[in-house]
Parts: structure tokens; C-alpha cells; sequence
């Protein structure tokens, strides 16, 4: 077995170095191409590592190497692409990556490769473009933005590029209840679900790693006599045997929502995609529904900003700490270490313990006391106290470090005699941030903690607790007895009143290690230009240095939200977990304001990012939505009619013949109708019965114009407002007896109309007598429509007698036809005679079948949608959608005919004596005839009020309908045009694409109009 | 996501299971005085809604349950619901705010 460069001997600290892998199996994965080796139990990160790869990425805006920084999620630079083709995913954490055999990872934003980027120019540059760089640059010409500057930029900028084939793999969504979640499984968190079990709570624990235990493991505490690890794996055992309780691993919870709404994604396959073979889905999404919450979620370290913080082998110490106990591999062979706070120490002693060379220890504090210090004193480490790294020393191209500058951080200036320190990593630590992003989501507010200099939890509307690092404690003895507690009461208040019975278990002992307090260090001053900060880096994701932020301050940028946006700083996908505090401490002292009178932006889910796929689980494809299917759908599909979504329909837009084109089919269509019989499938239309003694008085309180009055058997067309005024609905009402009325509403309106008539009723006049039901799909309907219908029906066996003077237009007649039970309307909406035949949804093929069999000697055909639009448009008939769109009154379309003047109130009535309503100046329906007659107006085209005046014109309306009519041979159109009706006979101009296009403001009926053919 | 609890039927369900029907107690002035709505009547009925920061009462409607609109209380503030109360019904004293656990 060829050793790797990084990893520690097996017998390194004692065999106790790489406890996470397995070194009896060799793992092989590529990374840019090349073949690399690792052990099981490794991340993609640590196995890096261990061959030796220093960069793992380039920076977003400047383009500089940048190696790892941390050890999981909080990662910011290690970002890589997993997988190929249909598999690839972009921008994943290497941290995060559990390695597998036949692992592909390649680096990005990096062109033409890692070692050698030509992108990295913009780092030389980088005074020349700090923030706001584009705002201020890409400004002119206004052309050039769309064509040339933002393709550019976003080739130049960016991270990973995304799949382009479809995801072959499985997602699934589970919900669930719970009595108490805990998110996160470190010891406070092991606590609080065992101490919520033992209350008799139903608990789901969560956590984003592959293991429980969080980072004790890298403290080298003790809990009840035994090494830390001991009481987790105890603990987890005895949580894994109990049944009601819900262990999660691999699972983030990525945002908390309102009344304890948790959503959680579990990656069930990522580390292992042999699974997915066995149908496994590759994430599940968790929608979590607790009564209580008890966050965990630990805390998150910050980096340091002194001047090329951000080169490779620069990291968190505590990362390098979990990189040599987890996975035996360390970042180089000799460190120095950066720190404000004792935490850092523990890195020392693990770094001592491994071998490796410490060639100083720089200590912000003039003068830390503590065990953890005194080790390192007692050692005989060269120790620099009350210091800073002044600079960074770097071979390769800026890609190795090769040692540092120290310097004295007290008595002003600071910068005299620095110190030199070989070395080929960095350690640094800057204090920790509780992760309270979860406690933030859901409206929690955060209070500064002096000691901590972070933020920390303080109130929150929801019923949740926060627990451990998350919650700025940091002891082991605190965090155990803060876990056990909140357990405990969370579960109390989760059960029934008196369920929980007897005091919370007492915590486990633990070591109290007392540690001085950290003090801050927001900015390392550095030597000649780089004392502007502009390498000293923030937020290493995003590039945004403390020149940045300084820079926002002085063009004038004061809130926190607003520097946010103009430095992109917290921007980046890790949403700023590392870089937060520290750029709050600069703005605190450009603005000579405190941290916690600037206050902190607001965390948003998710906390780290997750799949699409997560997000859509099942979702997709046929599943995405239910398709409602007409009784006669398998008919049309066999006849292989071309289909357009109505609502949740799927409607016959024309059936073509052969390799006829659809725009024939239409004119085909059409044509059928007016000169012979055609047969329209219209079951798609909203039917809904309305009963009871006041059903009269409810439905003239509904419609503008009266439905009380009608006869029963009688069909009317009505119109439905709005209370503002505006029509939303039309249709015809059939009168069945007093008190038995049919309305039918447009098809894609028909759920919505139902819901509306409930409403009034329900909450305005319940005093009516009145009740609705929905019956769309019980009824199959079609219009049977052109002059040959008498001869279709007169050829089926039929009770009814539907000759013109038994059956007049606008009436209703109940029989049988052809054998089953109908109802038959006689109501047009092309201009033809024409029934509407409705029949029970069973009989719906038969009938139709048997309709258009009587039909065949009459050259009866099928049309489809686009027939009956163009058909009523010849007719000059409104279509709600088209020549309505939420602003648009009865008044604007002409139809004040249907508007009741009459009846005292109805359902829009006082709305349309509005002033605005009223004004004699609004858009008119009218209808148009283009100057050439066979150019068709595109829908949608502006009329300009002067098609001489120079950009930009006063547009005085739209075309709202358009179409070629083969009736009439040439092209019609509807518009909605600024006092339209009186302007008859005036052409007017519509921009289309460059030019002028002349029409005639028209009459809207072209054809037919004294409507003699529906009158037979 | 809300969780609601149905006043007519009793379902508890997700927001996404109920329908908003924006601010209650909204009188309509026609249904009572069609001939004498003035237009500041009609303006304050149609555009002047009360968005308090604290309690509000609102319309919802059961949609995935008995398809009846009821009435809630909802503290702005902490998103709680005080109350469910059927339609027509007057809304219920509330409690105060219930403390916020630290």
C-alpha cells in the first residue's frame, strides 16, 4: 500500500489518530481526473488531504487557490462536483462527502485547470473591483448589460455548473409527529432525547453527520469517569432500543417553520450509491410536525482577519483537531496556531500529541491563564502573546505557505520587529458563534453575549429550546445537565397535563475545565497596502474582505441588511456561517457603534442547501398534477387530437386528419359547423345545481341580471362580478323547476365559482334558503352545433321533439335520447343552431358515439376548442380570460344589457358607480379588421395613440383575441381600446415587432349579425 | 405552516388544508342599505383593512375538511391562535399573549 503524504502513522497518538477510518479498506475515487486513494470512514475532504492536495477550489469573484477551511457544513470553499452526467451535483461540500469506491469529484470555477487559472488575474486587480465593482462599471450602453457584460461576468463568476440531463433517482417526503425533535446529536442533544424518552415523549433526534456525538469526540473530556465517547455510544444504544424513539443520521434540518414545523432532509444514499439500486430513494425529505423543539445544533468556529487568511492551509483550528482524531491526516508538517480563546489549545496538544513540529503559538490575549495555556508554556512552545499574524509567506504561485509574521498587537502601531515563523499550515481560531440559524428562522430573537462576543439565543414566539454551544454554554458538566433539563421539561409540555410524573435524571458528571475568557480580535493589521484589508478575507465564499465592508461604510451604507447586500457578505451558500460576527465586529468600529446596536441580519432556511430533487420528492412527471379526463377523453386521444391544458383539463384544441396542420384542422373544423354539424365535447364546463326556496334571490344577488324571473325551462346568459366591479365569470343559468336552478360556469373558473357562491352564502346571507352542489363531473355535455343538427338528432330514437318551434332558442328540455336519460339545452356559442346535450357521466361515450354515428351522413365532425374560439369570435362573444383580465367591467365589453338596473343590490352593483368605473374615457371591447386581410394581429399587440411620435408611446390598448376567421376568409380581431365605441370606422396602429401595423375599429360582430342562423 | 383547528367539524389540519379569507367583521354596507352606500362606505369595504400588529380576526375556510368558513383570532405577533369561532358568531374574549418560553 503506497503512503500517503498526510496521514499519520497508524501508531500515532497512540493508536488513538483516525478513529473514524478503517485501514484495511482501501477506497479508490478520482478527483479532476486523477485516481486517489483513501480509506473507508473518510471524507472526500480528509482523503484529500491525506494525498495531499492543498487546493481544493477557486475563490468565487478573484479567483485565488483556496484549500479547506473547516471540517463540516460550515465549509465555504471546499466546494466540489460529485458524479456525471444524470448524477452530477454541483457545489457539495467536500466535508460532507462520505468517500465510496468509484467516487468523481471535480473542483470548480477554475478554468483551464486548478493549479493553473486564468481567471486568477482578477486577483491582481482585486483593489480595482471591491464591492459594488458591478453596479458602479456595467452601467452603459443599456445594450450591453444582457449581450456582452452579464454572460461574461457569470462565466467568470460562479460555482458549479448544473446537471443538464434529467435526475434518474428517487425522492420521497415523509411526514411526521412528534412530541419533541431534537436537532443535532451531540451530547446536549444525546441528553435531551434520552431524558425526553424517559419522560415518555415520542422523540426524533436528528443530525448532519454519518455518527452521533457531535465534536466531544475532539475535547478529550470525561462523563462519568469514562472518555466521552464511551457514555455517547451507551447512550445512543439505549436510544436506538426504544420505540418511540426516532434516531436520524445523515439528516440537516434545514429550516424550522411556524407553530414547530421542521423540515429535514436526509441524504439516504449519497455515501453508499449502491443503495439506490435497491430502490432506495437517494433523499428523503422529513416535514416533521413536533409540539416541542429542543435545538442543538452546537456552534460553528470563526476564522481570524489578517492579511491572506484565506491561502491554502490557513484553517479552523478545531477542524484541524477533527481531521487528525477522525481521519488520522493532518494539513502539513509544521503549524503555528492563531488564537483568541483556550479552545485552540486543545489543537496544540492534539497536534503536539501527533507529531507534528509547532513552531509558535500566537495568543491575541497579553496575557492568557489557564491549564490549557499553561501546557503549552510547561512544553516550551515559542509562545507570542498580546500578537498577530502580520503576514503570510507563500511559495508556488501563492499556493504552499511557507511561514508567517508575528506581531505585537498592544502599544499602537504594533508593527515593529515582527517575529518570524516557519511553517506549511495555519491554525486559527477566532471564538465560536452559537449556530442559532433554526432558533432564527422562526422569528427568534437574538441577545449579543459580551463573554462570547456572539450572538445567542434570546426570545422566541415558539416553543423551543436551545440547548449546549448552540446556546453559548460550553462546558461538558453545563451542556449535560442544560440537555437532561430541557429534555425533560420539553417533554412535560409536549404530554398531557400530569402525564410526566417525578423530577428530571440527574446529570452525568463531568470535567469542568475552567478556560480564561477570549477576547476579541476583529482586524490584524498587516504591512503597506495590505493594511487596507483588501486580502484580509471575511466571507472566503463570497470574496468580500474587510476593504469591502469598510468600503460600504464609507459610500454610506449604515445598516447591517444594506452592507449585506452591497458586499454580497453572508450571500454565499453557506449563508455566511464563518464570516457573520467578524464582519459585524469591522462595521462596528468604522460605525463607532456596538455589535449589538447594529444588530445582525436575518438567517433564512435553508440552513445548508439541499436538492431539487428533496424539494420536489414525488412531485414530478405524471404526479405533478391530477389530470381530470372528460368521459369521452379515451376518444380523443384514439382520434389523436392535439390537446391544451384548460385547468386541470386536458381539452381537444383540433382533431387533425393524417399529416393535416393544425391550422387546417381548425379551418376544417370550423367550416363543418357552419355549413354541416359539428360535435364539441363540453363536459368541461362548470355545472353547479342550485336548490331551495331562495335559490331565485340568491342567484340575483350572484348575477348582474335577474335569474328570479326566468321561466322554468328557460336558459339565460348571465354575468358574475367581483365586488369591485370587475367580471371574473359568465355563463348560461337553467331554470329546472321554482326552485331548482343549473348554472354552468367557464371550465377553468368551475372549482372556483363553486367556492365563491359557498362563501356568500356562508358568511353574507345565510339566512338565505339555499344550497349548491357541484355536479361538473357527473354530467358528460356536448354541443351538437351547425345547421344539419335537427337532421343528427331526428336520426336517433328520442322522446324529445326538437324542431324549432317545440324547442325554441334559450330553452331547456329533459327525454331520453338514443336510449339514455338527457338533458338538452338549446344555447349556442358558435352562432349555429346548436343543443347542448347533457347526459349521467356513464352514458357519456355511448352517447357521443352514437352522436356521431347519426351524424356521419351529414358530415358531422368533431371540433375541438380553437374552432369554438373562432367561432365565437366571428360572433363577437367575449371569452372570460381573454377579453377580461381582473380590471375589465360589463360596461368596458358593451354588455350593460345583462346588467340589472332594476334589482336594488347584487354582488358588484355599487362598485361600478365608482368614479373610475364610471370615467367615460376607459378602454372599450371592440372589434378590429387589419388594413392587409390576411395579416392576423399578434395577441397582446399595443395600440399607440400617434404612430408618428418618437419612443416610448402612449399606448391607448391590446388586442385581447385574434384569430384567422375561414368564414369570412380573412383575419378578425378583439381589442380593448380607449373609448373604442366611439371611435368606429378610425384606424388605428398597433407596434408589432418594429412597425406599424393599421386596423379599423369595427363592430365586434363580423358574422351573422342579426344571429338569424341560431334562430331556426 | 400554520396549524389550524376547525370550529365546525373539528379537523386540525396545516394551513395548506384551510383557505385565508383575509380580515372578518367586514360589513358589507349594500347588503344592508343598497340605495345609501356612500362612496366612503364602499372605498373603507373594499381597500381599508385594519393589518394590526397583534390580534386579528380572520376568515378561513375548511377546504380540505367540511368546506364551512369560521372565523379565527390570530396574534399577529407570535402567530397563535386565540380562537376559532363559527360565522356569526361574536369573537370570543381572548387571553393575553402566553409568555414566550426563553
Amino acid at each position: 500500500m503506497t503512503v500517503l503524504p498526510h496521514r499519520l502513522a497508524e501508531a500515532a497518538l497512540g493508536g488513538q489518530a483516525g478513529r473514524l477510518i478503517d485501514r484495511t479498506k482501501t477506497i479508490r475515487f478520482t478527483f479532476d481526473g486523477k485516481t486517489m486513494s483513501g480509506f473507508a470512514g473518510d471524507t472526500l475532504a480528509s482523503a484529500l488531504m491525506a494525498n495531499g492536495v492543498r487546493v481544493v477550489g477557486r475563490s468565487f469573484k478573484y479567483h485565488r487557490p483556496r484549500g479547506l477551511l473547516g471540517l463540516g457544513s460550515e465549509e465555504p470553499n471546499g466546494l466540489v462536483t460529485i458524479g456525471e452526467d444524470n448524477r452530477l451535483e454541483p457545489n457539495v461540500r467536500a466535508t460532507q462527502v462520505e468517500l465510496y469506491d468509484g467516487l468523481t469529484a471535480r473542483s470548480q470555477n477554475r478554468w483551464p485547470s486548478l493549479q493553473f487559472d486564468v481567471g486568477e488575474i482578477n486577483n491582481r486587480f482585486s483593489r480595482y473591483i471591491p464591492a459594488g465593482f458591478y453596479y458602479k462599471t456595467f452601467m452603459h450602453p443599456r445594450a450591453f448589460w444582457k449581450h456582452i457584460y452579464e454572460p461574461v461576468i457569470r462565466r467568470a463568476a460562479g460555482l458549479g455548473p448544473a446537471p443538464k440531463e434529467a435526475d434518474p433517482d428517487r425522492y420521497e417526503h415523509v411526514h411526521i409527529h412528534c412530541d419533541v425533535l431534537v436537532v443535532g446529536g451531540g451530547i446536549a442533544g444525546l441528553a435531551a432525547a434520552r431524558s425526553a424518552m424517559e419522560a415518555g415523549a415520542r422523540v426524533i433526534l436528528a443530525d448532519e453527520n454519518s455518527r452521533l456525538g457531535g465534536v466531544s469526540d475532539l475535547n478529550d473530556e470525561k462523563i462519568e469517569g469514562e472518555n466521552a465517547l464511551a457514555w455517547i455510544s451507551k447512550t445512543t444504544e439505549e436510544l436506538a432500543a426504544s420505540e418511540t424513539v426516532h434516531l436520524l443520521t445523515r439528516t440537516t434540518a434545514t429550516g424550522h417553520f411556524d407553530h414547530n414545523y421542521v423540515v429535514m432532509c436526509e441524504r439516504v444514499c449519497d455515501h453508499d450509491p449502491a443503495r439506490l439500486k435497491n430502490g432506495a430513494p437517494r433523499h428523503r425529505l422529513w416535514k416533521v410536525r413536533t409540539k416541542e423543539v429542543v435545538l442543538a445544533t452546537g456552534s460553528i468556529e470563526r476564522p481570524i482577519a489578517f492579511a491572506d487568511n484565506d491561502k491554502p492551509g490557513v484553517m479552523l483550528a478545531s477542524a484541524v483537531r477533527g481531521y487528525i482524531a477522525r481521519y488520522a491526516v493532518t494539513p502539513g508538517s509544521a503549524a503555528v496556531l492563531f488564537t483568541n480563546n483556550d479552545d485552540a489549545y486543545r489543537t496544540f496538544t492534539a497536534l503536539y500529541d501527533a507529531g507534528v513540529t509547532l513552531t509558535r503559538i500566537i495568543d491575541s490575549r497579553p496575557a492568557p491563564d489557564s491549564i490549557l495555556t499553561d501546557k503549552a508554556k510547561a512544553l516550551g512552545i515559542p509562545l507570542s502573546f498580546g500578537s498577530g499574524i502580520s503576514s503570510v509567506k507563500t511559495e508556488d504561485g501563492g499556493k504552499c505557505i511557507a511561514g508567517v509574521s508575528v506581531t505585537s498587537l498592544t502599544g499602537g502601531g504594533g508593527l515593529n520587529r515582527p517575529i518570524g515563523a516557519e511553517c506549511d499550515f495555519i491554525c486559527m481560531s477566532g471564538g465560536f458563534n452559537p449556530a442559532v440559524h433554526l432558533f432564527s428562522h422562526g422569528g427568534g430573537k437574538l441577545i449579543y453575549d459580551e463573554m462570547l462576543q456572539a450572538f445567542r439565543p434570546g426570545e422566541t414566539r415558539e416553543r423551543i429550546r436551545v440547548v449546549g454551544a448552540a446556546n453559548g454554554v460550553f462546558e461538558t458538566a453545563k451542556i449535560l445537565a442544560e440537555g437532561i433539563s430541557a429534555g425533560w421539561s420539553a417533554a412535560r409540555d409536549a404530554l398531557p397535563k400530569g402525564a410526566v410524573k417525578g423530577r428530571a435524571p440527574r446529570p452525568p458528571k463531568a470535567d469542568a475545565q475552567p478556560i480564561s475568557p477570549s477576547e476579541p480580535v476583529w482586524f490584524v493589521p498587516a504591512h503597506g497596502e495590505k493594511n487596507e484589508g483588501n486580502k484580509h478575507f471575511l466571507d472566503f465564499q463570497n470574496d468580500v474582505t474587510v476593504a469591502d465592508v469598510e468600503l460600504a461604510n464609507r459610500e454610506g451604507y449604515r445598516s447591517v441588511e444594506h452592507v449585506k447586500r452591497y458586499t454580497t457578505l453572508g450571500m454565499a451558500t453557506d449563508q455566511g456561517k464563518t464570516s457573520n460576527i467578524n464582519a459585524l465586529g469591522i462595521l462596528s468600529e468604522a460605525l463607532g457603534k456596538t455589535i449589538p446596536e447594529i444588530g445582525t441580519t436575518t438567517f433564512r432556511p435553508p440552513y445548508t442547501p439541499f436538492s431539487f430533487g428533496a424539494f420536489v420528492g414525488p412531485v414530478r412527471g405524471k404526479l405533478f398534477q391530477p389530470v381530470r379526463r372528460t368521459p369521452v377523453q379515451s376518444w380523443h386521444e384514439d382520434m389523436g387530437a392535439e390537446f391544451e391544458p384548460i385547468g386541470q383539463w386536458r381539452r381537444p384544441y383540433c382533431y387533425p386528419k393524417g399529416s393535416e396542420r393544425r391550422s387546417d384542422a381548425v379551418k376544417r373544423e370550423v367550416m363543418a359547423v357552419r355549413n354541416a354539424a359539428g360535435l364539441l365535447d363540453a363536459s368541461t364546463l362548470g355545472k353547479i345545481e342550485v336548490r331551495g326556496p331562495d335559490a331565485g334571490t340568491f342567484l340575483d344577488l350572484i348575477y348582474t341580471n335577474t335569474m328570479s324571473t326566468l321561466k322554468v325551462g328557460r336558459c339565460r346568459y348571465g354575468l358574475m362580478l367581483n365586488d369591485s366591479g370587475f367580471l371574473f365569470d359568465d355563463g348560461v343559468t337553467v331554470r329546472f323547476a321554482d326552485e331548482h336552478f343549473l348554472v354552468h360556469t367557464t371550465s377553468g373558473n368551475s372549482d372556483h365559482i363553486g367556492g365563491w357562491l359557498e362563501r356568500w352564502h356562508q358568511t353574507e346571507w345565510p339566512h338565505l334558503k339555499v344550497f349548491m352542489t357541484p355536479v361538473t363531473e357527473q354530467w358528460a355535455q356536448f354541443a351538437l352545433a351547425g345547421p344539419k343538427a335537427h337532421a343528427v338528432l331526428e336520426a336517433l330514437e328520442s322522446d324529445i321533439d326538437f324542431s324549432g318551434r317545440a324547442f325554441p332558442f334559450l330553452s331547456f328540455k329533459a327525454g331520453r335520447l338514443a336510449g339514455v336519460p338527457v338533458r338538452v339545452y338549446r344555447i349556442s356559442f358558435s352562432g349555429e343552431l346548436s343543443f347542448e346535450i347533457a347526459t349521467p357521466a356513464g352514458f357519456g361515450q355511448y352517447l357521443w358515439t352514437a352522436l356521431m354515428k347519426a351524424g356521419e351522413g351529414f358530415d358531422i365532425a368533431p371540433y375541438g376548442t380553437e374552432a369554438l374560439h373562432v367561432m365565437r369570435a366571428e360572433k363577437g362573444f367575449i371569452a372570460i380570460g381573454d377579453e377580461t383580465d381582473g380590471t375589465v367591467t360589463p360596461l368596458d365589453l358593451g354588455l350593460s344589457w345583462a346588467v340589472s338596473k332594476k334589482k336594488k343590490d347584487f354582488i358588484g352593483k355599487r362598485a361600478l358607480e365608482l368614479p373610475d368605473l364610471a370615467r367615460n374615457d376607459r378602454r372599450h371591447f371592440i372589434g378590429l379588421l387589419t388594413e392587409d386581410p390576411q395579416r392576423v394581429l399578434p395577441e397582446g399587440a399595443q395600440a399607440v395613440a400617434d404612430p408618428r411620435a418618437r419612443p416610448p408611446h402612449r399606448v391607448i390598448g391590446y388586442v385581447s383575441s385574434t384569430y384567422f376567421s375561414p368564414t369570412l376568409e380573412r383575419s378578425i380581431a378583439f381589442g380593448l381600446i380607449e373609448r373604442g365605441r366611439e371611435r368606429m370606422g378610425e384606424t388605428i396602429h398597433f407596434a408589432v415587432g418594429g412597425t406599424m401595423m393599421p386596423a379599423e375599429i369595427v363592430d365586434p360582430v363580423f358574422y351573422d349579425k342579426e344571429a338569424e342562423r341560431q334562430n331556426v | 405552516m400554520l396549524l389550524l383547528i376547525c370550529p365546525v367539524c373539528g379537523a386540525e389540519g396545516d394551513e395548506t388544508d384551510f383557505q385565508y379569507g383575509g380580515e372578518a367583521h367586514i360589513a358589507r354596507p349594500a347588503s344592508s342599505t343598497p340605495e345609501a352606500v356612500s362612496e366612503a362606505d364602499q372605498y373603507a369595504y373594499l381597500h381599508v383593512r385594519a393589518n394590526p400588529k397583534g390580534l386579528h380576526h380572520e376568515q378561513w375556510l375548511c377546504a380540505r375538511g367540511c368546506g364551512k368558513w369560521f372565523n379565527a383570532t390570530r396574534d399577529t405577533v407570535t402567530m397563535e391562535f386565540k380562537a376559532f369561532y363559527k360565522m356569526g358568531e361574536k369573537p370570543p374574549r381572548t387571553p393575553r399573549t402566553r409568555s414566550a418560553k426563553p
